[in-house]
């Protein structure tokens, strides 16, 4: 890539699939390097800066391996003192051992703990409880406590259990964060697949590229057939087919000439066309869908996570155990220094680390098997909501169909369906295409072949002209309309011939829907096609609830109403149509081939091409969940024995330590049994992902 | 016991050495791109990594 002049540097990132190109000059040959990339099979996009510091922004997740690191750091270092004192150091060594564990720990435990103080004060002042309460008190207490107990020359310190609980609890908060941030580069990836740029049409008549934020109403636009409708805008000249199915549903192609308005988001298929922006990006469909799914993802945010029910419950108890066992100690033995001992040594065996490595080690495990399966997952939370799902709801254009259409009836042998088949090989739109595959026999010879955008195709077939495309279009030469469905096919003067189509069904479409009915999760249809389209793949598929003709907002209103019902809903959809339905069910899926808004409101994006993806999402959360459950029976076990001793006042340092990294592993153990089952024996590469 | 006055602070002193080299690694991007540190050490032409930290057009 360096031969190619005016590049300075170039740099490939293959775990990022990126390539990082210096130019020369500021606005060097930016299109030679496209073009070359191209050439040698790795076509490529430009990334959009937004994308870059949105990732360039993250710092947290360093910050948090930092601290991973000076807390693991520290507790080796503490952990060394701490054996030589159990192992027998008495009087002068033993207090300067816990000098030296003091001062290693006191800064170690200050730095690396601090994400637990700002978050625990953070929801001391909303007057609310997580997690991270009794963590910083513990590990607070347990610091005061040993800082005392050192000056005064005592036997027990629980420097070695502050910086070991930190190490611990770091390492499942930079997992659970680790695992987000995966997620989301993926998703980063995914998203550089839509439109970036258009081409504009200047006023003298040349054609230049702008960005597609660069747009602005009343510039001119040239849309070449095969791309996407950057913006909304009014065809000012040439006449095509549209592909309208990600933002309405509609399966079968739109025929636009001059005059009409589109929305940006449909596919051009046929013919180039000329045509003025009417609203800047911003105010396009595009985003305001994306508005309407911002309003309905709010009421998903009530969702309260499952670690978090644990720590509403456990945090109140266990400061409850800690005073009551100062009050007894107090009254018991009138002694205020043991009593403050044994209450604090209390908090910290039940401090809650193997309850915080629960679930975020059960959910990377979970996550990094889906990913390898090619399913993402954007939040730990996703799979929470999916192993509680009690109904499927899918979108048929694009989710259980692939969106192309094949003939219903195959083509015949009548003579004109030879001709039509020829005509039907000069076209590029994909109704065209399916027929012309359906034919086996090599074409006729044809001539003055042409294709009218928005029609169909003509030309002459052994000296008679022959049409073949829209019913209407067809007539005109025919004389008379057939009755029937799909395109029609006519030699002048003869009698039409129609060609029914009807969509395929997406690999493993019906296994899915059984595999889901055994799980217990009924399916229903929610679609924008009309009712005949939609009725034909619910028979196929056998499923009995079906909707059709539906708006996005009447797919929200029937989500809605299932959730006041009670139901857990899983949406499974693609299209723009679908994204407000998407934010609003309890959890959602959607596949790769989404639109971008589609894929950003899914909690899952599934990269496999079949359906298969979502019972095997549907499987690995119904089985994460159970192993955090197990965690969660795991570490309340432990807590059964860990808390009679500790009010007793039997809990040693020694006996701390053990205690709380035995369960810690215990967990770690556990979850890693995710791994182990092999759910299908041939499991399918993630797709290729566009640098 | 005085061995203790030499060993502790050893110790202590390699643990920080290991510690500052991972930090010194990280600031360093050297987690960037492990696949592609794996590929291209089988290649043998020239191939320096991009100067750290600058803006640049990817």
């Amino acid at each position: 890539m360096t031969g190619i002049p005016g590049v300075a540097r170039v740099r490939a990132n293959l775990t990022l699939r990126r390539i990082n190109v210096t130019l020369a000059q500021a606005d060097g040959a930016l299109h030679n390097v496209l073009a070359e990339l191209e050439n040698i099979g790795h076509p490529s996009r430009l990334i959009d800066s937004a994308d870059l510091s949105a990732e360039a922004k993250d710092e947290t997740e360093v910050a948090l391996l930092k601290a991973v690191a000076v807390s693991g750091f520290g507790a080796m270092n503490v952990m060394l003192l701490s054996v030589a004192i159990w192992s027998g150091a008495s009087d002068a060594t033993r207090d300067s051992f816990h000098l030296i564990s003091g001062i290693i720990a006191l800064p170690i435990v200050l730095y690396a703990a601090r994400f637990f103080f700002v978050s625990a004060w953070g929801a001391l002042r909303r007057a609310s409880m997580n997690m991270d309460v009794p963590i910083a008190l513990a590990i607070a207490l347990a610091l005061a406590l040993s800082l005392f107990e050192t000056l005064r020359g005592g036997e027990d310190v629980f420097f070695d259990a502050a910086v070991t609980l930190t190490f611990f609890l770091l390492i499942g908060r930079y997992l659970d964060y680790r695992m987000r941030g995966k997620a989301r580069s993926a998703m980063t990836g995914l998203q550089r697949l839509a439109v970036r740029e258009a081409w504009e049409v200047t006023p003298e008549g040349k054609l230049r590229t702008v960005a597609a934020d660069a747009i602005r109403p009343g510039m001119v636009l040239r849309i070449p057939a095969g791309e996407r409708i950057p913006v909304d805008l009014r065809i000012t000249s040439g006449a095509s087919d549209l592909d309208r199915s990600l933002l309405t549903g509609e399966s079968a192609p739109v025929a636009v000439a001059a005059g009409d308005v589109v929305e940006a988001g449909a596919l051009n298929l046929t013919g180039p066309v000329d045509a003025m922006a009417l609203r800047p990006v911003e105010d396009s469909f595009l985003a305001m869908s994306m508005r309407m799914l911002a309003g309905a993802e709010e009421s998903r945010s009530t969702y309260v996570r499952i670690a978090d029910r644990a720590a509403q419950l456990y945090a109140p108890l266990i400061h409850l155990v800690a005073f009551a066992t100062f009050v007894g100690w107090l009254l018991a033995t009138g002694d205020w220094h043991r009593a403050a001992f044994v209450a604090i040594s209390v908090l910290i065996v039940t401090c809650p680390c193997a309850l915080a490595l629960a679930v975020p080690v059960a959910h990377v495990v979970a996550s990094s098997r889906l990913m390898a399966e090619g399913v993402l997952i954007k939040e730990g939370s996703a799979l929470e909501r999916l192993a509680t799902a009690t109904r499927a709801i899918w979108d048929k254009t694009g989710t259980l169909t692939d969106g192309s259409p094949v003939l219903a009836e195959g083509l015949g042998t009548a003579p004109g369906s030879h001709a039509a088949a020829t005509l039907a090989a000069h076209s590029a739109h994909p109704v065209a295409r399916c027929i012309a595959a359906a034919y086996p026999a090599p074409a006729m010879p044809v001539l003055e072949i042409r294709e009218h955008p928005g029609y169909g195709v003509e030309g002459l077939i052994d000296g008679r002209l022959a049409r073949l495309g829209r019913p209407s279009w067809v007539a005109d030469i025919a004389g008379e309309m057939t009755q029937g469905d799909g395109p029609a096919f006519a030699f002048v003067g003869e009698q039409m011939q129609r060609f029914p189509l009807r969509e395929t069904l997406r690999e493993g479409a019906a296994e899915a829907v059984v595999a889901l009915r055994v799980a217990g999760l009924p399916s229903e249809i929610l679609s924008g096609d009309a009712p005949a389209a939609v009725a034909r793949v619910a028979a196929q598929l056998e499923i009995q609830n079906t909707q059709a003709g539906l708006t996005p907002q009447n797919k929200v209103t029937r989500l809605q109403d299932l959730l006041a019902q009670g139901e857990r809903p899983l949406m499974v959809g693609d299209g723009l149509n679908d994204t407000a339905a998407l934010a609003a069910a309890h959890v959602s899926m959607s596949p790769a081939s989404a639109t971008e808004a589609g894929r950003a409101a899914a909690d899952f994006v599934f990269l496999r091409e079949g359906l298969d993806a979502v019972p095997l999402a549907l499987s690995v959360a119904r089985r994460t969940a159970a192993i955090v459950r197990q965690n969660f029976g795991l570490a309340i076990a432990y807590n059964c024995i860990a808390v009679p001793l500790a009010i007793a006042g039997h809990v040693t340092p020694l006996f701390a330590a053990i205690a709380m990294s035995g369960s810690s592993i215990a967990v770690v153990a556990n979850s890693l049994r995710l791994n182990r089952r092999r759910m299908t024996p041939s499991a399918p590469r993630l797709q290729e992902v566009t640098v | 016991m005085n061995i203790l006055h030499l060993l502790i602070p050893v110790t202590l002193v390699m643990g920080l050495t290991g510690l500052g080299a991972f930090f010194w690694s990280l600031r360093n991007r050297q987690y960037e791109d492990l696949e592609g540190d794996a590929e291209r050490i089988l290649h043998d032409d020239n191939d320096t990594p991009m100067p750290p930290r600058k803006e640049t057009i990817r």
